[in-house]
This record gives structure tokens, sequence and C-alpha cells, in this order.
């Protein structure tokens, strides 16, 4: 492997991870808050926006991101809708990630006890405070796991927005495999920018995970 | 009514070209499944035995697996493979290569989880009843592995199908790229087919998975 | 006669198909302690979820001071700062400290100063022996002192009415008693409770009026020392003996 070569587009790579992890950053969060309003709405059985949300979350978890991003960024312009590569990513980040975040929400307030509303209820609470009181912030906690491998699972998806022509890694990688045929070198750094992104969240995930079943939640 | 590039698809055998390329995608990921449970099943069975250097090994490939996105793993295959072992894969080639390798790790994953999710009192009390160790396995310990890990792999089929779709990145002539040969085409008498096509794709990657998450989580329901 | 504070006329609750309280009256005084007993499933913690509003009912009424409690009802939240309910599983919350949880509802729902909730609420824990716990959370605290602390999250709010659900089903036999003691001193301070139970001499020590319920019925009513003493129906003498064995085996 030709070293200088690699330390020559390092900085190449260094923008690149820097802009996957800022529009993954994005798209998570529009995945959070899109999830939060979806696992809500359906744990209160919302008429309507219920089932909105039920269909929304179907569509989203049975087709690939990129068809996602594809339809967004070329057929969503034809009836007036045009977007950024950048925001198209972000978009098309939350919109799949929505639902994913959406069922690790759900599963989450499922699993607390009808009678720990009821508890909060005999003390004058109203609804929503109950809600915004007692059953998220349980239910977030409890959620936490499953919302870091979702983080993981998003920020590996990130990988297709080279398809929109966004500069991200991918883009990068096979630019300059293209350009100096240095395929070797140019996939090395490839895999090393996704692992000094990826693994640091992968061991914050483990560490909640002990970290929650330490706390001994619900008991 | 806006003109939503929908009458591209009745043109010619548009249609059916589309199909012919969801079936190129759904060829490989077929291939893969069918490759990754065998392989899978017998890594699992792999990783929950006491041998370090086999759980060493099998932990590092199964983490480095898991951790990349299956984009870069494709990229490595499809580019570097003339490079580093002189051979030149073909992109469906490389598909199969790369979504086995993925899929076997992750099936391994399941495998692994059901097993050690089995209460260890199941063996005790199967024990003490005078089932021997082959009896324990077959009545007890097997249909109940295989109970918690058939909606699982429903449900990975269902990624790999999704996942097929990156197949396009490296040149594997599937659904999304007819539907850009498509769109091009016709780029001057149906200039919003972008809108249509990617739709009917869009649709029929629903319509491919959709059955088949219902199918999981019906199986989760009844075995849960 | 002290003031009517809680009544309950006619009251018919049923799920479905089944009947779980038939038609059932009862006046609870201001300063008075009713310990309800009867048989699992008799419908006696179905009716302290029915004060507080938890369940819809289908036939009467129940009134607090005059007004009624409604299953789903907009003052219902009003009321229910009047009656403190304490449960079998304690239900404290898991992710906030003993204090906290203690001070949620006087902060959000009576919107009362911190320093005065934190001062009362510290108060009160130290009555109960548990000061040195206010910053700890639930899950480091023995069964007896969660419900310990249960019991003050509910008198913080200044309910005028209690509501203990078999608070001491669930705990080991050698906490029982630290939580029974709480409730009567509670009582010896004129508080109004309604207790279910199945601890009979606690009811016997505690109880104003003890309430004998089985099938969604009261079947007997009476004083503790009269009912524990000579119940006047069979199937409260029943019930009171139901835990006297006679030996199986021939003694020597």
């Amino acid at each position: 492997m030709n070293i200088e070569y690699m330390l020559k587009y390092l900085p190449l790579y260094e923008k690149a991870a820097v802009l996957t992890v800022t529009i993954g950053a994005e798209g998570i969060l529009i995945a959070a808050a899109v999830g939060l309003l979806c696992a809500v709405v359906q744990y209160n059985r919302v008429p309507v926006l219920r089932q909105i949300a039920a269909v929304y979350i179907e569509l989203s978890r049975n087709t690939p991101l990129l068809i996602q991003l594809f339809f967004i960024y070329y057929g969503l312009p034809k009836i007036g809708i045009s977007t950024n590569p950048s925001v198209c990513g972000a978009v098309g980040l939350g919109f799949l990630g929505g639902s994913y975040m959406a069922e690790a929400i759900r599963s989450g307030l499922e699993s607390i006890e009808p009678i720990q509303s009821e508890s909060a209820l005999s003390l004058g609470l109203k609804p929503y405070q109950v809600m915004r009181y007692i059953i998220l912030p349980q239910a977030v906690s409890i959620s936490m796991p499953a919302f870091m491998a979702n983080i993981i699972f998003l920020l590996k998806e990130t990988s297709v927005f080279s398809a929109i022509s966004l500069m991200d890694l991918m883009f990068t990688a096979k630019d300059l495999i293209g350009l100096y045929y240095k395929t070797t070198e140019s996939l090395f750094l490839l895999v090393i920018f996704y692992l000094i992104i990826l693994l640091p969240v992968s061991l914050l995930g483990r560490l909640v995970e002990r970290r929650l079943r330490y706390a001994g939640f619900g008991s | 009514m806006p003109d939503l590039g929908l009458e591209v698809l009745f043109k010619g055998k548009n249609m059916l070209r589309l199909l012919g390329g969801l079936w190129a995608a759904l060829e490989i990921s077929l291939i893969s499944v069918l490759l990754s449970i065998p392989l899978g099943i017998l890594l699992g069975i792999i990783m929950v035995r006491k041998e370090l250097v086999l759980r060493v090994i099998t932990r590092t490939y199964f983490e480095f697996i898991r951790i990349m996105p299956q984009l870069v793993l494709l990229f490595i295959v499809f580019f570097d493979s003339t490079k580093l072992f002189g051979i030149n894969l073909s992109g469906e080639l490389s598909s199969v290569i790369v979504f086995t390798l993925w899929g076997t790790a992750e099936m391994g994953d399941l495998v692994r989880g059901a097993i050690t999710s089995i209460p260890k009192h199941q063996y005790e009390s199967s024990l003490a009843l005078g089932l021997n160790n082959a009896q324990t396995y077959f009545y007890v310990i097997i249909p109940q592995t295989v109970r918690r890990l058939l909606p699982l792999s429903v449900n990975l089929i269902t990624r790999m199908i999704k996942t097929t779709s990156l197949v396009l990145l490296i040149g594997v002539v599937e659904v999304t790229k007819v539907a850009q040969q498509i769109i091009e085409a016709n780029r001057t008498s149906s200039p919003n087919a972008a809108f249509g096509v990617y739709l009917t794709v869009f649709m029929m990657y629903f319509l491919t998975c959709w059955p088949l998450s219902i199918l999981a989580s019906r199986l989760e329901k009844k075995w849960g | 006669m002290a003031e009517k504070l809680l009544m309950i006329e006619h009251l018919n609750k049923s799920y479905d198909d089944l009947c779980v309280i038939k038609d059932m009256s009862l006046t609870v005084h201001k300063g008075e302690v009713v310990v309800v007993i009867g048989p699992s499933g008799c419908g006696k913690s179905t009716l302290l979820r029915c004060i507080n509003g938890l369940e819809p009912v289908q036939g009467g009424r129940i009134c607090l001071s005059g007004r009624e409690i409604k299953h789903g009802s907009r003052d219902l939240p009003m009321l229910r700062q009047k009656i403190g309910m304490v449960f079998q599983s304690y239900e404290l919350f898991p992710h906030l400290s003993i204090i906290d949880n203690i001070t949620l509802a006087p902060l959000k729902v009576q919107k009362r100063k911190k320093e005065e909730v934190e001062e009362e609420a510290l108060s009160l824990l130290d009555r109960v022996g548990l000061k040195d716990k206010a910053r700890q959370y639930p899950r480091q605290l023995s069964g007896g002192q969660k419900q310990r602390a249960a019991i003050v999250r509910a008198l913080c709010m200044h309910p005028e009415v209690m509501l203990f659900d078999e608070v001491t089903a669930a705990l080991d036999p050698e906490m029982v008693r630290e939580v029974l003691d709480v409730m009567l001193r509670l009582a010896q301070q004129g508080r109004t409770m309604i207790i279910v139970t199945h601890e009979m001499q606690f009811a016997k020590a505690v109880a104003d009026r003890v309430i004998f319920v089985d099938n969604g019925e009261i079947i007997e009513e009476g004083k503790p020392a009269e009912f524990f003493k000579a119940p006047k129906t069979k199937r409260a003498a029943r019930f009171l003996n139901i835990f006297e064995f006679s030996p199986v085996k021939a003694q020597n």
C-alpha cells in the first residue's frame, strides 16, 4: 500500500466524513422526532393520525433508502417539490429512520405497565402530564439500546448518499478509484473512516445497554 | 391533474422490463438467502461453543461485517478482488458473495440469540424427565429455537431484498437501472417520467417486502 | 355524627359480561377508617379503583363532598388530588428519586412552591423513618421502604381520603409491620381511610367499621370487635375461619 498517496488524500476523506456525519445526524434527529410523534400518536390511539402513522411506518420499513432518495430527489421535483442533495439526504434518512425509531419507542411505551400511569393519574396529574413526566422518560430509557442500534443502522445507510451526488465517503472513494486506480488504498481509507465513525457509537450502545440492565428499570 | 409521468409505464414493454429488473434483484437476494441460512446456522452454533480461537475468529468476522455498511463491502469485493486475488468478479457474483457474507453474519447472530435464549432449566428439566441428550435437543430445544428463529429470519429476508437495491451502484442491471434507462429514453416525450417510474419501483419493493413483514409479525405473535 | 365525605350510591360495575360490583352503597364519614375485607376477586380492589375514577362504571354514582367522580370527566384530576391512593405494587416512578416521586404532583398539579413542598416531603419522610433515603431511587429501597415512600407521596397531596389497596400483600412478612404501623399512626391522626387488606389483626386494630364483601356485594358490616368475634352471616364466618386447619393425622 502506498502510504504517501493515503496521506495526500486524507483531508478529502476528512471532509467527506464530516459531511456524512453532519447529514447523518440531521437525518437521525428528524427520524427521532418523527418516531416520537408516531409512537405517541399510536400509543394514545389518536384517530386518523394513528392510521396515517401506520401507513407511513409500513411504507418506510418495506422500501430501500436508495429508492426513497431517488423518488424524493428525482421524482418529487416533477410535481414541484425540489430539494438539494443534502436536504434530500437528511429528509430521506429521516423518512426511513422515523419508522424504526417509532417502533423502538412504541415497544418502550408498551413495556410500561398501565398501573404506572394509573398511579400518576391518582395523584391528580392530567393525561398529558402523565405522558410527559411518567411514561415518556421511562419509555425512552427502555428504548435506548434499540435507539442506539437504529443510530448505527442509519449511519451505515448514509453510504448510499453518493447516489444523489452528495460528496460523502463513498463518493470520495469511488472518485479516487476512478481517477488514480489506487483501489486498495482508497478502500482502506474508506474502511478506516467508517470505523472511526461507527465504532464509538457501537461501543456507546453497548455501554448504554449494560447500564440500563444494571439500573434494573421497572423493578 | 398534473402530469405524473405514469404513461411511460404503458409504453411498449416498459412495465415488463421493470418487472424483469425486479426479478434480477430478487434473484441475487434469493441465492444469498439460500446460502446464508445454512452457513448462518453453522456460524451461530460455532459462536456459542467455548473454543477460544474459534470464538475470536468468528467474533471478529461477525463484528466487522456488521459494522461496515454493506455498500462498503460491495465496493471492496467488486473493485478490489482483481487486485487482491487476481480474479475479475462480475457485479452479480460480487453481490452474491457480499450478501452471503453479510447474511451469514446476521443469521449467525439470530441463531446464537435463539440458542442462548432457551433457559437453562429447559435442558435440566428435560434431562430430569429422563430424556437423553439427543432427545432433549430433538424434542425440546430445537423446536423452541426454530420458533424463535423463524419470524426473525423472515425479517432478515426482507432486509436482504431491500439491501439488494445497492447493487445498482456497482453497475448491476436491476430494477432501478432499468428505471433510469426508461426515464432517460423518454426524456423528451415524458419529461415527468421520473416521478411515475420511481414511484412504481418504490411500490414494487413495497409489495415484495410488505407481505413478508406481515408474515414475520404473524409468526412472532403466534409463537412469541 | 361527622359530615359525610364519600357517598357511593347503587354502584354497578362489570367487565363485559362479568359483574364485579352489584348495586353497592356505602357512606364514609370524615375521620372514619373503613376496612374492606373479602375473598380474592370479590370486587374490593375494583371498588377502590372506581372511587379513584380509574374505571368506567355501569350504574350508580360516587360523590366526594357532593361532587361526582366520573371516569373520563374534566374535573377528575381536580377530585383525584383529594383522594390519595396507595397500590399493592407501590408504583413509585422508577426514573425519579424518592423526593422527586413525592414532590412531582404537588409541584406540577398543585403548583406549590418548591421549597415548601420539599420541606414538607422531608418532614413526612422523617416521620416514616426514610429521611436518609430522599435522594435515592426506588430500586435502592426494600419493599417496605418503597411502600412507606408511596404512602408519603399520597400524603403530600393533602388528600381528604386515602385508599389503600392491599398495600402489604406484596411484602415479605418481616416488612409488613413497618407499613402497618405507619397506617395506624395515620388513623390515630384522624384521617379518613378506606383500607382493603387481608391482615385481620390489623383490621381489628385500625377499623372504625369493617365491610365484608363477597361476589361484588356488601354481605355484612359492623364494628370490628363484634364482626371479628361473632359475624352475623354464615359467609363471613366461613371466610374468617378459612385459615384454621384441623389436624389430618391422629394425635397421640
